[in-house]
């Protein structure tokens, strides 16, 4: 397989929750460490993205927030207004208003016109070369099948005009697994394990792109050894607890209880990562980032997921 | 199993909401359980039925949208699509509770709702027909994501109006936008009436196409393909005689979903993202005048976590780490020799040290951002960290004593 970062167009899917939008920054981020020119682009405009490198509101303008990393929002209207300037000549630009309301209603009847306005503009920077790596922070798991299903859709669909003509150079771009790959997000747990199979399942069946990496967020530390965790359960017996309380001045069963705690937590989690791995096929690498137990999210946050995925990928 | 509950979530220092879950739920006939993704929407809003089931009496509808396979599994909703059906019983058992009332469990088929609208709403057989074979219908109700959420609360409202039950808990679908299933009903009457919807039609209808229309039609047809315009308008064309059905509809939904019978139950966990995500709704929902009755905060750490002394004791673990390990090492010995190793021993208390500050500083933070919850609903209630999974009636029930009173 094409080792991660040497793809040009990267997407980055998981279930609400799992932290799609932290791993799509780290990515980014850590591309651009390595000397590539990225671009970073948020699809569902909630504005986090720019809140996970501290950097004023995103828009669909691609604006240069780091050295080397550039970052935009998705925006329909405008890649449509972009997409009839570039691809078709057409100049509406004026009075684009009435028509991507007309769109808009076209697109609710026939999701790929949507969608594809959305994959077709990272198609778009690909193709121009503008960027050395477009990591896209996608839709959750259950829409990112329509998008990039998208094309094919429309091939179906549009037997003529000039959308359909479109629609192939983007299928080659997205069907070349050394150019695009899709990136599951994940953490052990039970329900983002079923769904990120079922959506290997789906991304294989119903795509033309690969499935690249699953990256497993917020794996617990295990706290001991075989051994180690004899000398715990012996700690934690009545007698032992109260000579150690004795020993430091202090109640230790709070103490002796959240280590508890983390190895029970630690335990179920890795019956899920073993469903994981036995579910996704044994090609895909896994990457595995810690669980963070930082005070805020930001920029700092960002650049500790990014150089966790730095030694993942072996950097 | 639960983490210890004498051990209790975290209870910040914020003004006390005064009502319970309980009492919100016996005043209610519909809650709507929302929520940004993955903090436990659905499990939560299972629970909450299952404990008005058993606490209130009466008949207790779950409509529930995506539950995990093995909640699913337990009660009984696999492969039952949009057939409401009860909860034995027997299946109380072995949560050893005794239900008073009678649980009902429905999931959300989008496909199989969304063809029964068109079987209610059609003008006549033939329109019908054509309709469901549309291969544009197809995608709207199969794939289109907005659908799902217009056709939740058509569901609800088709079951609501029926009046088989006393209390309907739904779980909403995951939306991008949390408000968009609020906005469906609207959206989805604008849509229908719309003067631009009309332009597209016209054409297709009268063949006259109007000079305020042309330019729209010539880039429209350079984009599109002239058939592939003309197959929208086909389907537009049969939509519309199901126009006034809908719209009606749409208005009536959005009544209900303001009534005062109906309650919104914002769901949550205290991380950042996620509780940005909660607060927004709940504030939306106050600026709609929808009724925001309870916010339930999930995965919270234990309190336990935050104490004083606790934290000392940690950091003595950790300084003292060698000192504590040979004096610990005879009595750990005594209990059985090869435990006695001070090295081990170290290696222990300074790991179990490190694990504990470490889990000090997210629940300090989670602690500081329940004391500032930008919301203001009538119940506050908070859910410990449960350590495995909820897959059974007797882990909703543990989740449920958890947030009732």
């Amino acid at each position: 397989m094409t080792a991660l970062l040497d793809h040009k167009l990267l997407f980055v899917t998981g279930k609400g929750g799992v932290g799609k939008t932290t791993v799509a920054s780290a990515l980014a981020l850590f591309a651009s460490q390595q000397g590539k020119r990225v671009l970073i682009c948020e699809v569902d405009a909630k504005g986090d993205v720019s809140g996970f490198y501290e950097a004023p509101p995103t828009s669909f303008a691609e604006r240069e927030i780091l050295p080397g990393l550039f970052a935009m929002t998705m925006d329909t209207e405008a890649s449509l207004r972009e997409y009839l300037k570039l691809q078709l000549r057409i100049p509406v630009v004026g009075r684009i208003g009435p028509l991507a309301k007309a769109f808009d209603f076209v697109a609710t009847a026939a999701p790929g016109v949507r969608e594809i306005l959305t994959v077709g503009k990272f198609c778009y920077e690909v193709r121009e070369r503008t960027y050395d790596l477009v990591v896209v922070d996608a839709p959750a798991s259950g829409h990112i099948i329509s998008q990039l299903a998208a094309p094919q859709a429309i091939n179906d669909l549009v037997k003529v005009g000039l959308i359909r003509s479109q629609t192939d150079w983007m299928l080659e771009i997205l069907s070349d697994p050394d150019t695009t790959g899709l990136i599951a997000v994940c953490t052990p747990e039970e329900m983002p394990v079923t769904e990120t199979i079922e959506l290997a399942g789906r991304i294989r069946e119903e795509t033309t792109v690969e499935l690249s990496a699953v990256v497993v967020n917020r794996v617990l530390p295990e706290l001991f050894g075989q051994h180690e965790e004899a000398v715990f359960d012996a700690l934690s017996g009545a007698g032992p607890t109260d000579d150690l309380a004795e020993l430091v001045g202090g109640d230790p069963r709070p103490v002796l209880e959240a280590a508890r705690l983390a190895v029970t937590m630690r335990r179920t989690r890795t019956t899920h990562l073993e469903r994981l791995r036995r579910g996704i096929d044994a090609q895909v690498p896994m990457l595995y980032l810690p669980y963070l137990f930082t005070r805020l999210h930001g920029l700092r946050t960002t650049r500790q997921v990014a150089a966790s995925l730095g030694e993942e990928l072996g950097y | 199993m639960a983490t210890s509950s004498r051990l209790g979530p975290v209870r910040a220092g914020q003004e006390a909401p005064t009502g319970t879950l309980d009492g919100l739920l016996a005043a209610k006939e519909i809650v709507i359980a929302c929520g940004p993704g993955g903090v436990g929407k659905t499990t939560t809003a299972a629970s909450a039925g299952v404990m008005a089931a058993v606490h209130h009496g009466g008949k207790v509808l779950v409509l529930t949208v995506d539950p995990a396979k093995r909640l699913a599994t337990a009660l009984g909703l696999e492969g039952i699509g949009n057939t409401e059906r009860r909860v034995p019983a027997d299946a109380f058992r072995s949560s050893g509770v005794r239900p008073r009332g009678e649980l009902w469990v429905a999931m959300l088929d989008t496909k199989q709702s969304w063809d029964d609208l068109i079987r209610r709403h059609a003008p006549d057989k033939q329109t019908r027909d054509e309709i469901l074979a549309n291969p544009l219908y197809d995608n709207i109700s199969g794939r289109f994501v907005a659908s799902h959420d217009y056709i939740a609360m058509e569901r609800l409202y088709e079951i609501h109006s029926e009046g088989d039950y006393d209390l309907i808990v739904v779980d909403t679908p995951p939306t991008r936008n949390a408000l968009d299933f609020l906005d469906a009903p609207q959206r989805l009457a604008d849509f229908f009436s719309s003067r631009l919807l009309r332009w597209l039609i016209v054409p297709y209808r009268s063949r006259l196409v109007n000079v305020a229309t042309k330019p729209f039609y010539q880039v429209a047809d350079r984009i599109l393909g002239t058939q592939f315009l003309a197959d929208i308008s086909e389907f537009f064309i049969l939509f519309q005689s199901m126009y006034a059905g809908f719209v009606e509809r749409a208005e009536a939904v959005k009544r209900l979903l303001s009534d005062r019978r109906t309650t919104f139950m914002v769901v949550s966990t205290l991380e950042g993202v996620p509780l940005r995500e909660a607060e927004f709704f709940a504030e939306e929902l106050t600026s709609r005048d929808l009724h925001l009755g309870a916010m339930v905060l999930n995965k919270v750490l234990p309190s336990y976590l935050q104490g004083a002394e606790a934290a000392r004791v940690a950091e003595a673990l950790k300084e003292r780490a060698d000192e504590l390990a040979a004096a610990m090492s005879p009595v750990l010995a005594s209990v059985d020799g090869p435990l006695g190793d001070p090295d081990q021993i170290r290696r222990v208390l300074t790991e179990v040290a490190d694990s504990f500050l470490n889990f000090r500083v997210v629940a300090r933070r989670e602690a500081e951002e329940q004391t500032h919850l930008g919301a203001s609903p009538e119940v506050v209630a908070t859910v410990p960290f449960f350590d495995t999974d909820i897959f059974d009636l007797a882990g909703l029930v543990r989740l449920g004593q958890q947030i009732w009173t």
